[in-house]
């Protein structure tokens, strides 16, 4: 019996031994590498995203970022500033406002989506939009970034304000592939419902929250054309 | 003359190069190779990115080989390569966010290329580590050279470019066939039938050469 259990003993411990020691030495090898690139990664990650908002605000050569604070007022962002309450105004060459572009995200069919859509207070509608990131299917939910006649409903995608100008009109709503009828309606991706439902998912969420206000508060943003922009 | 060590490294570098191909002889890790090989900057990041974490886990594999019991050895290895791929997905986005995206989800599927898992438990698990990284070198540099074949051919037909440069003139009409998937499928099936046709004829000419001298 003695001898039994001390066979397993023996058994079991190399075993707990390797698995905890390699997971161990992982773990810390993940971190370590994890550290030491997060530095470049998110400069790389703000350029991308800069590059990103003249993608989704066709005509913008200079931009200007600002910071939606607590008191719902927009103010220019300083550096350091939370990204998800910032948004960025892109203008022309002339100076005028081409449109707002704010990011948003939500849970796709792998993993979280983030996007980046350009709002042009002027149409009252979303000018472009740019996925950011996503682990989506290959070959079935990543058409989300590449599918011309998907990114094709976000050229003009109607986002108008009720007449009380609190709330959207009419919200943001996917259809089937070949469906859409009306300009806020999104013609989904066969083979890829979940994911192309997801994107519908978050520009109705996040026009709901940023549209009433930026469009109210336009002149902060067209006002601020004539001054110096990042291009 | 080099030492019977010398010439054993050196034989299982060559042998992943063109012996024992892993995608034109032991066709294996074929999702990668059909899916990102649509243009050359895609097929050479994910051949190296694949190198890096084949020629590791073998290192690492066969520095424990002593200390890792049969019975929890896959669990390991795998948590071993796992770790690898996290690594190789960081360094490629702090390189560039563009290839990282064009990988797409492909990058965290190389934990499950049975390439690298093959290697790990029917050779480094069992063999020193200086020919376990010269064996993980050959795997990769030819898992690379494969994927390079392929993508250049795609890259070239599908959008008259390699690597970017125009290689037509203005004139020329891509074969957009070939940067879709069904081009995948083409291409590889053309180049393992010249692979094999090579291949077969080396074997003929070997099989005479020494039917002569016995």
């Amino acid at each position: 019996m003695d001898k039994a259990r001390e066979g397993e003993t023996i058994r079991v411990w190399p075993m707990y031994r390797a698995l905890v020691g390699v997971g161990m030495l992982c773990g810390l090898l993940i971190v370590t590498v994890f550290v030491l690139t997060l530095p470049v990664i998110e400069r790389n990650q703000a350029e991308a995203l800069e590059r990103a908002v003249f993608q989704v605000l066709p005509g913008a050569i200079s931009k200007r970022s600002f910071l939606l604070g607590e008191d719902d007022a927009f103010r220019p962002a300083q550096a350091g500033d939370p990204p998800p309450q910032t948004v960025h105004a892109g203008f022309d060459a002339g100076g005028n406002l081409v449109g707002i572009a704010v990011q948003g995200q939500g849970m796709g069919y792998q993993d979280v989506i983030r996007v980046l859509y350009g709002y042009a207070p002027g149409r009252q509608a979303i000018i472009g939009l740019q996925v950011l990131a996503s682990k989506e299917t290959p070959g079935l939910g990543d058409k989300i970034e590449k599918d011309p006649a998907f990114l094709e409903n976000f050229h003009a995608l109607d986002v108008s304000l009720d007449a009380g100008g609190q709330a959207i009109a009419h919200p943001i709503e996917p259809v089937k592939s070949g469906e859409k009828t009306d300009p806020w309606q999104i013609d989904g991706i066969t083979g890829a419902t979940i994911s192309s439902k997801a994107i519908a998912g978050i520009l109705r969420e996040g026009s709901r929250h940023w549209i009433p206000r930026i469009y109210h508060q336009r002149r902060v943003f067209e006002s601020a054309g004539g001054s110096d922009g990042e291009s | 003359m080099a030492s019977p060590e010398a010439v054993g490294s050196t034989d299982e570098f060559i042998k992943g190069l063109w012996r024992e191909n892993p995608v034109f002889v032991q066709v294996l890790g074929m999702c990668p190779v059909l899916a990102v090989t649509n243009s050359g900057v895609n097929a050479l990041s994910m051949g190296l990115a694949t190198t890096f974490v084949i020629v590791l886990s073998n290192t690492l594999v066969s520095t424990l080989r002593n200390f890792i019991p049969k019975e929890v050895r896959i669990a390991t290895f795998i948590l071993i390569i796992a770790t690898f791929v996290t690594v190789v997905d960081y360094l490629i986005q702090a390189i560039s966010l563009d290839i990282h995206r064009a990988l797409g989800a492909f990058i965290s599927l190389i934990v499950v290329n049975c390439l690298i898992l093959g290697r790990a438990e029917a050779f480094a698990s069992k063999n020193g580590v200086g020919a376990s990284i010269m064996d993980g070198l050959g795997m990769g540099i030819g898992f690379t050279f494969a994927l390079l074949c392929l993508g250049g051919v795609r890259e070239i037909l599908g959008s008259g470019t390699l690597f970017g440069l125009a290689l037509f003139p203005a004139g020329f009409q891509p074969w957009v066939v070939m940067i879709l998937p069904s081009g995948g499928f083409f291409t590889l099936g053309v180049l393992l039938l010249v692979f094999n046709r090579i291949k077969s004829r080396q074997d003929e000419k070997r099989a005479v050469l020494q039917e002569a001298t016995s």
